[in-house]
Formats: structure tokens, sequence, C-alpha cells
């Protein structure tokens, strides 16, 4: 249970606040941290530390698009093909990252290592194209970069910027 | 010229309370403690700093309007950054972060707040959990907590994260998000500066990251130092975002009033590869595109002159597309980014976005029918301030601004139907938001 295992980290995320409800982003990426995405039963365990029902906590969930209802891969690959990153070829990188992968975007390699997915502007739009590895950027890249980033964490386990 | 706002070019440690503090950092803040809040207010009204969030809203007024005499009051900071095209705040926030929290904490004492809420886009995860150890700094130093500077004031300062929604950069949809409700943008009047508007519902300011960066070197220096930069209706320094087909693209703190040939063949090396420039986006892609004629370029990045050139300085973040891009194509990348971000609470955005997205998709993989492109203008035209916030009113530039400029773009396409097709990424159209 996330109240027991985190009881500092929470109470201190609360006391951040006027009123717990407040406090339901941070819990969810608490949540989603421990269960690896959001569970029904993860989902209860925010709801009864912000005060709050699960459908409202469901609803804030499914507002935002870094909340996961769904099992991703070890390390999700968020791509920019936006504008700025696809005037500086983005969309041919992205193709080129799935295909290397072996995945389509929604898919998790067989390992459970990787999954992907296009996603709006970063904020890293002159050092394009860009990518977050989990919340980490990653930026400046082309295939060759990217493919020695994946056979790296496949060898450690890890990733560092 | 050393930096006001990227200082972290010119000091690479600046960032460290130490070397800050060395470096004249925290001294606005000394002497804005010194002063009553409604003087502080009043310095950063003669300086004619504007918003740097978008709307160039005059901040001193903007302070002006808190009622000093509210128990509770609050700062927000807007670092939800996520217009496309926009990297300076994160930049800020990385390499300057002390000036940005000096900032808010000048604003938050000439307001009498008693905390500073930091609202970051989640993908800055890294950046606010190191935001947090400087702020904890800062109160060991005594510019954060109880009685700050020994002036009796206190203030808290805390970072919060958000979750990947452009509609949270909106003022009042960032305060709902903020307080754990949905995004989703609020009703105005009571605007966030009243009772009844802000944060809890109690009065709030709310400033982008760069506009907060600017306060420090005001009380520092004065006013009238910092309206040596810019022109009478802009002053001041603003950070250009250079991104797309430049050869250098990247952040460029010049003064309000640079031109835009200055800013892009000056200091962004150009146009990559001695390309033409066909097109310059100014505001990420919220505002009209402009063609790249002399006239534009000639013209001096104000806020009061691109107006008049027909687009908005926004955020100054600037897109240049070459001579290679089909406008269309820029619009359907566009559009497709309000499509996704359109919170779904106004029903000509959430459904106007749709309607135009199909379009584009149509008219980009060559099957689009005669009339298409009227078809576009008129669903754009029609979504002209109807909606809650501004998003809605951002949506129909695409489509309208490439249509006015760029014409010969979309006929090009009925010309040369069929080859285009596999240029277009074939991603499935989806349903819209929120029904
Ligand atoms: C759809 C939309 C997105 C916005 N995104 C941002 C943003 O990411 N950062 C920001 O500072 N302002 C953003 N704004 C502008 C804010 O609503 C607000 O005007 C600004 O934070 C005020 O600060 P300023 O006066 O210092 O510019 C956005 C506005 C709209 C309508
Ligand atoms: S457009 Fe890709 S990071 Fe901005």
């Amino acid at each position: 249970m996330l109240v027991e295992k985190y009881k500092d980290r929470i109470e201190k995320t609360l006391g951040k606040y006027p009123d717990k409800r407040s406090a339901v982003m941070p819990v969810l990426y608490m949540a989603q941290q421990e269960y690896g995405h959001l569970t029904p039963q993860a989902m209860q365990e925010v709801a009864d530390i912000c005060e709050m029902s699960v459908t409202q906590v469901k609803s804030i969930a499914g507002f935002y698009t870094m909340y996961f209802e769904k099992p991703k891969g070890k390390f999700h690959l968020q791509v920019c093909t936006d504008l700025p990153c696809a005037l500086r070829g983005a969309d041919h990188f992205y193709a080129a990252l799935k295909a290397y992968l072996g995945i389509d975007e929604g898919e998790v390699t067989g390992d459970g290592l990787f999954s992907v997915e296009h996603v709006m502007c970063l904020a890293a739009c002159d050092q394009a194209p860009a990518m977050q590895i989990n919340f980490s950027y990653c930026t400046g890249l082309d295939i060759e970069k990217a493919k020695a980033i994946i056979e790296a964490i496949r060898t450690t386990g890890e990733y560092k910027p | 010229m050393s930096h006001i706002l990227l200082r972290d070019l010119d000091l690479a440690d600046i960032g460290k309370l130490d070397v800050y503090v060395a470096n004249g950092g925290y001294e606005g803040l000394k002497k804005a403690v010194a002063m009553p809040p409604g003087a502080v207010i009043d310095v950063v009204k003669a300086s004619g700093l504007r918003g740097r969030g978008g709307a160039g809203f005059p901040t001193g007024v903007k302070w002006g309007f808190i009622p000093q005499d509210n128990p509770v009051n609050y700062v927000v900071v807007n670092a939800d950054e996520s217009e496309p095209g926009t990297f300076k705040d994160r930049q800020l926030l990385t390499g300057n972060p002390h000036q940005v929290i000096e900032g808010a904490l000048i604003g938050a004492y000439a307001v009498r707040a008693r905390a500073v809420y930091i609202y970051c886009r989640g993908e800055f995860w890294d950046l606010a959990h190191r935001l947090d150890a400087r702020i904890e700094e800062a109160r060991a130093a005594g510019f954060v907590g109880e009685n700050i500077l020994g002036s009796g004031w206190s203030c808290e300062v805390y970072t919060h994260l958000g979750a990947g929604a452009y509609i949270c950069g909106e003022e009042s949809a960032l305060l709902n998000s903020l307080q754990g409700l949905l995004g989703q943008p609020r009703l105005r009047p009571p605007f966030p500066a009243q009772k009844g508007g802000g944060l809890y519902y109690e009065p709030t300011v709310v400033n982008n990251v760069e506009t907060l960066a600017n306060v420090p070197y005001i009380l520092a220096n004065g006013a009238d130092a910092y309206r040596k930069f810019g022109t009478e209706q802009s002053p001041g320094v603003k950070i250009f975002c250079v991104s797309g087909h430049a050869e250098r693209p990247g952040n460029y703190e010049l003064p309000l009033g640079t031109t835009f040939r200055e800013l892009i063949y000056e200091h962004a090396g150009g146009v990559r590869g001695g390309k033409q420039l066909k097109g310059i986006l100014t505001a990420g892609v919220s505002a009209p595109i402009l063609p790249a004629t002399d006239a534009v370029l000639d013209t001096p990045l104000t806020y009061e002159d691109v107006l008049n050139a027909g687009s908005s300085l926004g955020s100054a973040s600037i897109i240049l597309l070459d001579e290679t891009v089909n406008m269309a194509w820029a619009a359907l990348k566009m559009v497709r980014f309000f499509k996704h971000e359109s919170c779904g609470k106004c029903t000509p955005c959430r459904e106007g976005c749709y309607w135009m997205l199909q379009l584009l998709e149509r008219l980009n993989r060559g099957g689009g029918a005669p009339g298409d492109v009227d078809l576009l203008d008129e669903v754009a035209a029609q979504m002209i301030g109807k909606c809650l916030c501004a998003l809605g009113d951002f949506a129909l530039n695409p489509a309208r601004g490439t249509i006015q400029h760029f014409r010969a773009d979309y006929d090009a396409l009925f010309e040369a139907a069929g080859e285009v097709e596999a240029e277009v990424e074939t991603e499935p159209v989806s349903e819209p938001v929120g029904v």
C-alpha cells in the first residue's frame, strides 16, 4: 500500500497544499511508479489518500497523457513529431526507430523493455529530433545515436542521460 | 553584451546559489523587501515589462489588480511551456533557476502572497526535482520561508508537476489543474487577480517564467536601466526561440525591436543549407504564418510591429519554414496539435479542430474535393471568438494563415495528387475528444 510504503513522501506532498485534492497529480505519479501503470487498485488508493471518489481520480488520470492505464515498456520512448521537429526529420526518425525496435505505437517489445509513442512538442525543438526516455530528455538524435542508446540500455538495464 | 536572462551563457555555474549571489543574485529581492509593496509594483509598472507568456499584458498593472488587504494571495509561475517551438523557460529554469525564484519572490512580496507555486509541465520532471533542491538552498540562505530577510513577511515556494496537457498553460486551466480539478478553462470574470477567480478562488498573479526572470534586474538596476533596451511600447529584452529550418536553432536573448532579418540571418545563421526562406511562424503554431517577404524581414520584433504585420509576437517562438515546405502539410501538422490538445469543453473548438483535421488529412492525402479549401477556411472562420479560452482562436490560425498567404500550395496538392500520398503519415483519424 502506498500510504504505508511512502508515508513521509505522501505527507510532505499533502503539506504543500491547503486541500488534499490538490495532491491528486503527484500522488498519481507515485502510484504509477509503484505499480508500473494505474491499476484499479492504484486508483482506489489515490482516491483514499486525496479524499476523492475513484470516478474523480479516473477522470483526472484520463485527462492527461502522462498517466497510463495500460502497461508500457520499462523504458517508454516518447518521440516528438510536432512541426518544428518534423521540419528537422522527426517523422523519418520516428519511423526508423519503430522499425528498429520492431514495434508499432502502443506495443511493447518482447523482452518488455521498450514501448514507443509519438508526442507533441517537448520544449526541445532546437535539438530536434528529440524524445523522452521515461522522464529524461534525449535530444539531438539521429537513428544511429538512438540505436546505440537502445543497445546500451539492453546491455546495462538502465538509461544514463 | 552580457545577458540579463540567459546568464548561464556567460557564467556556466550561475545555477548554483553561491555563484548567483556572488554575481548580484538576490539583490533585487533585498531592495524590494526594504520598500513598501506598492513601491515595488510602481517600479515594475515604470519598467514597462510585459508578460512573456504570450499575451504581453503589462506585469506591474497585473500585480496592481491584487487587493493588498486580502489575507491570502498567491503567485503562480507558469512553467507549462508547451507551445510548439518554445524552449526558453526550460533553459532559464535549468541554467539560471535562482533568478526565476527571485523574480517570483519579488512578485510575491509585492502582492503580499503567502505562497508561490511553480507549475511545471510533466516532462520537466527532472528539472522540477532539481528546482526543489534550489528552493531548499534559497530557504537555507533566508530567501524563502519565515520572515524573509528580516522583513516580517513569510512565503513558501513549491513546485507542482503537470502531466501532459497544453491547455494547462492557459492560466485558468492551470489553476484548476493545480487544485486537482480537470485542467479545463474557467469562465471569466472573475479573473485570477480577483477574489473568486484565482488559486483556491483567492486573488492570484499568474506569470510566465521569463516574465519573472526579468524582475530581479529591474529591481536591482531600476526601471530606466531596463528601458534602455527595446522600444517605448515593448521595453526590455526578450528571448527568441528559433527552430525549424534555421542553420543554428536556439535561444537568442536580444532587445525587443531587433528585426526578423537580424535575428534570423545574423544570430541564427540564416536558413539551413542556404535555402530560400518561405514562411515564418512568430508565436509557435498559435498565430498566423507570415510570408518571408522583405517587408516582413525588416519588421522589428515588438508586440506592436508584429501585430501590424498581421501576426502576433506571442512567446516569440520563431519557426522557420524554407522553400521545400508545402504549407498545407505544415497546416496539417499544426491542426493535429490543436486537435490533440483541445480540452473538449467548448463545442466550436472541439468540433472545429476535428473537422479541420479531417479536411487537411484528406487534402494532404491527395483526395481532396474541389471546394475543400474554401470549406476549411469557413470552418476555421466559424471558430472566431466563440470559446472560453484563446485555444479556440489559436487553432484557427494555421488553416486561415496558410490559405491566406500560400493558397498555391493547396492547389499544388490537387495537381500532384498521387505523388504526395507516400509523404503523408497515415495516422488514423481519432474520434473527437470529449464525446
Ligand atoms: C492555450 C493556451 C496555452 C498557454 N500556454 C502557456 C504556457 O505554456 N506558458 C505561459 O507562460 N503562458 C501560457 N499561456 C498564457 C497564459 O494564459 C497567461 O496569459 C500567462 O501565463 C500570463 O503570464 P504573463 O503575463 O507573465 O505572460 C497560454 C494561453 C493559452 C490560451
Ligand atoms: S517540436 Fe519537438 S520538441 Fe518542440
